[in-house]
């Protein structure tokens, strides 16, 4: 276990008038290696969460712990955990702001320490991780495309090699290409590196197919935590909390009432395909 | 850590104070701000005190609310009343070394500092009890009449409550680009001045960048709605007195002439 959030309640502005819940008695465990999808409708808690993984907010009450130490420990050294704990931010291409792509991409294993050859190796790699080709490296960030800003920012926080990379809403605003692109390209960083990923998102599409494991939050709770094909068995549930299964769950779903003999558990166009020619052979 | 700037924010709470005409409250604000001004005695102290303190308890803001925003002038005040303490000439009532305090010295640095307070505790009063909406409106219509001479009081009006409007968006994006930045590795809390003034520079170029294109989006999106200035612009909600904005008048009224008496006869 490489994380785990015990009992973790969050407000905001806490003692004034304006004082909201945003995280209610949470409990996570994170695993290495593993692939989190965490989803949850606006405003359920989700962005709030993963900015605790990493200590930019303090817990309320409750605790969060990092390879079993406490980071809300005075003692605990918060800097060098965001290395180890990646946070990627909804829009991460409003935070570019140097001259050119290649020493925005700089500026995290800068931070770090590193030798100037070791930064500029993580910068390097982490570009080409990230698909952006070498013509690109000496423009300014500015005059990319939306698409590949997001890239080069993605990039920036690879370049730390972070443990547990956490990605707030990566692909919020991008085309479906440009969203499966960006989704695969998560997948092979982490075959690649190993490390783990917790991807927020609320589309229920991106993270059927990349997760192995479903976080659903509903207004600062836990609603679900369980394999996908678990989490979509509790259709009419997450249709109350806003959410729903993915469209080819749906279809499945809406087959079998229809009387066809189908499964509901999967997750794919390819294995729906096969399992209604299993189950309905004339 | 930005949150603790009070001056130009609004506090949510329902209370006769908040419901004024906010024209009566800018007429009042600026006559209290004039009253300290042109007080000179203790009396005058006096009565803007019970001025003050009545506002406050019919407004139903805490009053540490308040306090807070004097924490960011708290140098200011310090240095004015020191200054004010050590450097008037007149009788001497006590001298140390080169040092000495004189009678009117230590007179003008009390009601410097009973200035500067009152001054930014009622200002921050009328803002913490309007909308920033309100405040323009009643700017808007309360300066109307200077349209005649030429002054584009609507142009005034809006541009002021676009930069109010702006601000907590502003901080918001503050907000998140330090923290996108703190998320990799960049350090705020630097000792150094030199490393803590570069250490801006990630968080400054995407402000400004994003400034831009807000900026940008709003004029297109005002142009769509065809919006021209204020030539036959209405509003929803029109502002109209209501009796209590009368009473509030005549009590204003009453003290900024008790003050003037203040002035007159001790």
């Amino acid at each position: 276990m490489l994380m785990l959030v015990n009992n973790l309640t969050y407000r905001y502005n806490a003692g004034t008038p304006m004082e909201s819940v945003a995280l209610k008695d949470v409990n996570i465990q994170i695993n290495k290696g593993e692939f989190i999808g965490l989803i949850g409708h606006t405003g359920s808690g989700k962005s709030t969460l993963v900015q605790h993984l990493n200590g930019l907010l303090k817990p309320v009450e409750g605790a969060v712990y990092f390879n079993g130490e406490d980071i809300s420990d005075p003692d605990f050294d918060l800097k060098s955990l965001r290395f180890k704990v990646g946070l990627v931010f909804q829009y991460p291409e409003h935070q570019l702001f140097e001259a050119d792509v290649f020493s925005d991409v700089c500026f995290g294993p800068k931070n770090m320490g590193l030798s100037k050859k070791e930064v500029e190796l993580r910068a390097f790699t982490a570009l080409k991780q990230v698909g952006i080709e070498d013509e690109y490296f000496y423009q300014s960030p500015f005059d990319l495309s939306g698409g590949q800003k997001r890239r080069v920012a993605i990039a920036g926080v690879l370049a730390m090699k972070p443990e547990v990379l956490v990605l707030d809403e990566p692909t919020a605003g991008l085309d479906p290409r440009g969203r499966d692109d960006l989704l695969n390209m998560l997948k092979s960083v982490q075959e690649e590196t190993g490390c783990t990923i917790v991807l927020v998102s609320h589309s229920m599409e991106d993270v059927a197919r990349y997760a192995d494991r479903i976080i659903v939050m509903n207004k600062g709770e836990v609603a679900f935590d369980d394999t996908p094909q678990e989490v979509f068995k509790h259709r009419d549930e997450l249709k109350s909390i806003g959410l729903g299964v993915p469209d080819i769950t749906e279809t499945m779903y809406k087959l079998k009432e229809a009387g066809f003999k189908v499964s509901t558990d999967v997750l794919t166009v390819e294995e729906a395909v096969e399992d209604f020619i299993r189950g309905n052979r004339c | 850590m930005l949150r603790d700037i009070t001056l130009g924010q609004y506090y949510p709470v329902d209370s006769v104070i908040h419901r004024l005409d906010p024209r009566v409250k800018l007429l009042g604000t600026l006559l209290f701000l004039v009253s300290l001004f042109i007080n000179d005695n203790f009396i005058g102290i006096l009565v803007a005190m019970g001025f003050l303190v009545m506002a406050i308890e019919l407004s139903r803001v805490p009053f540490k609310f308040m306090v807070k925003g004097m924490k960011a002038i708290a140098v200011l005040l310090m240095f004015s009343v020191v200054l004010n303490l050590f450097l008037t000439k007149g009788t001497v009532i006590f001298s140390f070394w080169k040092i000495s305090i004189t009678k009117e010295g230590v007179y003008t640095a009390v009601f410097m500092a009973v200035r500067l307070s009152f001054l930014i505790i009622g200002s921050s009063l009328m803002t913490l009890t309007t909308t920033p909406n309100n405040l323009t409106d009643g700017l808007e219509k309360g300066l109307g009449f200077m349209k005649y001479i030429k002054v584009p009081v609507h142009e005034i009006a809006m541009m002021i409550s676009i930069a109010l409007r702006f601000i907590p968006i502003l901080m918001d994006e503050t907000d998140k680009i330090m923290k996108a930045q703190m998320a990799r590795g960049a350090d705020f809390e630097s000792k150094k001045l030199i490393q803590r003034a570069k250490s801006l520079i990630p968080l400054l170029v995407p402000l400004f960048v994003s400034a831009f294109r807000r900026a940008n989006d709003l004029a297109t999106a005002m142009e769509a709605r065809c919006y021209r200035g204020g030539e036959g612009r209405t509003k929803m909600k029109p502002l109209h007195y209501q009796t209590r904005d009368y009473l509030a008048y005549v009590i204003i009224i009453a003290y900024f002439v008790l003050i003037i008496m203040a002035k007159r006869f001790f």
